[in-house]
């Protein structure tokens, strides 16, 4: 119980969601290709609005799992 | 320009006499007395995650947004859709650092960034230099908005000579002065929400609907030229577009909410836990924006701007007119009435929040500081209301007289400089290690560097810094203030040998800035 109590304002190891989240985002060499297409998308357009998806997911994660 | 389009007309006016209604009535919502500053600028604090959600939503996501983004990949391609991994970065920032910012700022009663610098590092000086910024940087912004209207009241067909030509814009702009003067924040909270059901309306039926009639995204990818189609491929000896694309994704989102307007939409949330649930919750604007951005590439794949009927349009507005021509070629009128609705009210929505939060600042951090030490209540929300005039007039001279380019030149510099606020305002936050006047040259190194920068490319985006026989091109925001972060950190150690900030207060304490 009182691990929470401690994290209170400082470091969770949950933030590394949000590292991960900036690291893909940031590095375009990782996404600058058009196959695999989907849907007739290439992958450059259809993977960034994916992890659009999986960053709110993060981000949800991180807010259920660190309390305040 | 082509006929008057009678039936998207009307459905303009409708909506947009639906919202003037709201604004004003907005006055009355969780009433509170409008006398007082952070009620008239700050809703008194008190909207709640859904409000918040469509508030912050409008703060981000303007009309300028929904034109110049698809504009950009129609004319440039794939360097556009970096406003997605720009908008997926802001929300941890958001989550975290602006999460504190509101702690600290609801607990000493801050309205601005200035406020807040003020308290922590009790230099008036750095809290002007932050404040002025906030108002500079915003003006062209709000500016730019206007833009965004001008160019769906074209689409509907309105044009003429002189006075005329401006008129649409000149009732439209009366209508937002007055529901901001007399409303406050309010106003544009309730606003937001009607331009956000409507601007989602819109994305959803043309993303389903656009590629249907082009025969599906592979016809419409197919016919976006190769070299639009994704970034060109660096050589061995730059970093190219790959370092130019995650830099201005980077540089735009910690620019985003060191933006008066952003703080405002922040500030107004009632509890830090509506910022975290914000945080999680406002990516689902970013993937609209996605979608509008392929908006783009279906005008491309339309042909658009090959057919008659608008070349007028193309001419006056350039590439900003291919969403709007998009539109009206592949909508009935009724319905491109309502898509130009959310766009002209997706303009008025961040210009009411950005000269509020311009009167703000000026408010609290020129006027109470330099002016007027001991206002009343009354006298400083109305010295705000004012402003908040004043502020918009501006802008809208400016749109009238002078060429559009050079507001949107304006704007581009106007992310360069808010972001040489980051170091008192967001590191400001997490430590107070800092010398204020350290702080103070190095926004002032910055503010120069960065602006030296975007002329040296004839304000454009990146600058091309070189090193040896490499090449880095990045946004300029980022090295300008990065120069300005180490000038600070240089010269941190020499002021305070000098002794010159001993005195200085912190009003601020380790607890106020959690929860």
């Amino acid at each position: 119980m009182n691990t929470t109590e401690k994290k209170r304002g400082g470091w969770s190891w949950w933030y590394l969601l949000f590292v991960i989240q900036f690291a893909v985002a940031l590095w375009p060499p990782f996404y600058n290709k058009a196959e695999p297409y989907l849907f007739g998308i290439p992958f450059f357009y259809w993977f960034q609005m994916l992890w659009v998806i999986v960053s709110a997911v993060f981000t949800a994660i991180v807010y259920f799992a660190v309390k305040e | 320009m082509q006929e008057l389009n009678w039936v998207a007309l009307i459905i303009f006016i409708l909506l947009f006499g639906f919202i003037t209604w709201l604004g004003f009535a907005a006055a009355r919502w969780r009433r509170g007395d409008l006398d007082q500053l952070h009620e008239w600028g700050l809703g008194g604090r008190r909207f709640g995650t859904v409000v918040t959600w469509f508030l912050v939503g409008g703060d981000v996501y303007t009309a300028y947004t929904f034109i110049a983004v698809p504009a950009l990949a129609f004319g440039a391609g794939a360097v556009a859709f970096f406003a997605v991994p720009y908008t997926i970065i802001i929300y941890p920032l958001m989550f975290l650092i602006f999460r504190r910012l509101w702690n600290v700022c609801h607990k000493h009663g801050y309205m601005t960034a200035g406020d807040f610098v003020k308290g922590r590092f009790g230099n008036r000086w750095l809290a002007l230099a932050v404040c002025i910024t906030g108002i500079v940087a915003t003006m062209p912004y709000i500016a730019l908005q206007l833009v965004g209207l001008q160019v769906v009241i074209g689409a509907m067909g309105i044009s003429g000579n002189g006075l005329m030509a401006d008129l649409p814009l000149l009732i439209a702009f009366v209508i937002l002065a007055a529901f901001t003067y007399s409303s406050g924040l309010r106003a544009p909270a309730s606003i937001a929400i009607v331009k956000d059901i409507l601007i989602y309306i819109t994305a959803f039926a043309a993303v389903i609907v656009i590629p249907y009639q082009l025969g599906g995204f592979g016809k419409i990818f197919a016919s976006v030229p190769a070299e639009k189609l994704l970034l060109a491929v660096p050589g061995p000896e730059s970093t190219g577009a790959y370092s130019a694309y995650a830099t201005l994704a980077l540089g735009s989102a910690f620019a985003l909410f060191l933006y008066p307007h952003s703080l405002t939409g922040i500030l107004s949330a009632s509890s830090g836990k509506v910022i975290r649930r914000n945080a999680a919750m406002l990516p689902g604007y970013t993937f609209m924006l996605g979608l509008l951005a392929l908006f783009g590439f279906f005008a491309i794949a339309s042909g658009v701007n090959k057919l008659p009927e608008y070349a007028a349009g193309f001419k006056h507005f350039g590439n900003n007119f291919a969403v709007p021509a998009l539109l009206l070629h592949s909508f009935p009128s009724w319905f491109a009435g309502v898509a130009f609705a959310a766009i002209g009210i997706g303009a008025l929505v961040p210009a009411a929040i950005m000269s509020i939060a311009a009167a703000n600042l000026y408010t609290r951090n020129v006027h109470r500081e330099f002016i007027n030490k001991n206002p009343t209540d009354k006298q400083e929300s109305q010295v705000a209301k004012w402003t908040s005039l004043i502020v918009k007039l501006g802008a809208l001279i400016f749109i009238l007289f002078v060429p559009t380019k050079y507001a949107i030149q304006l704007q581009l510099l106007g992310g360069i400089w808010i972001i040489q606020t980051l170091p008192p305002v967001i590191l400001g936050a997490y430590t107070r290690w800092f010398n204020s006047w350290a702080l103070l040259i190095g926004w002032a190194v910055g503010t120069f560097a960065g602006t030296s920068m975007a002329i040296a490319v004839k304000i454009a985006n990146t600058y091309p810094l070189h090193v040896g026989d490499h090449t880095f091109p990045a946004y300029a925001a980022v090295y300008s203030v990065l120069l300005n972060l180490l000038v600070a950190i240089v010269l941190t150690p020499v002021f305070n040998a000098l002794s010159a900030d001993k005195t200085r207060v912190d009003q601020t304490v380790a607890s106020d800035y959690q929860a």
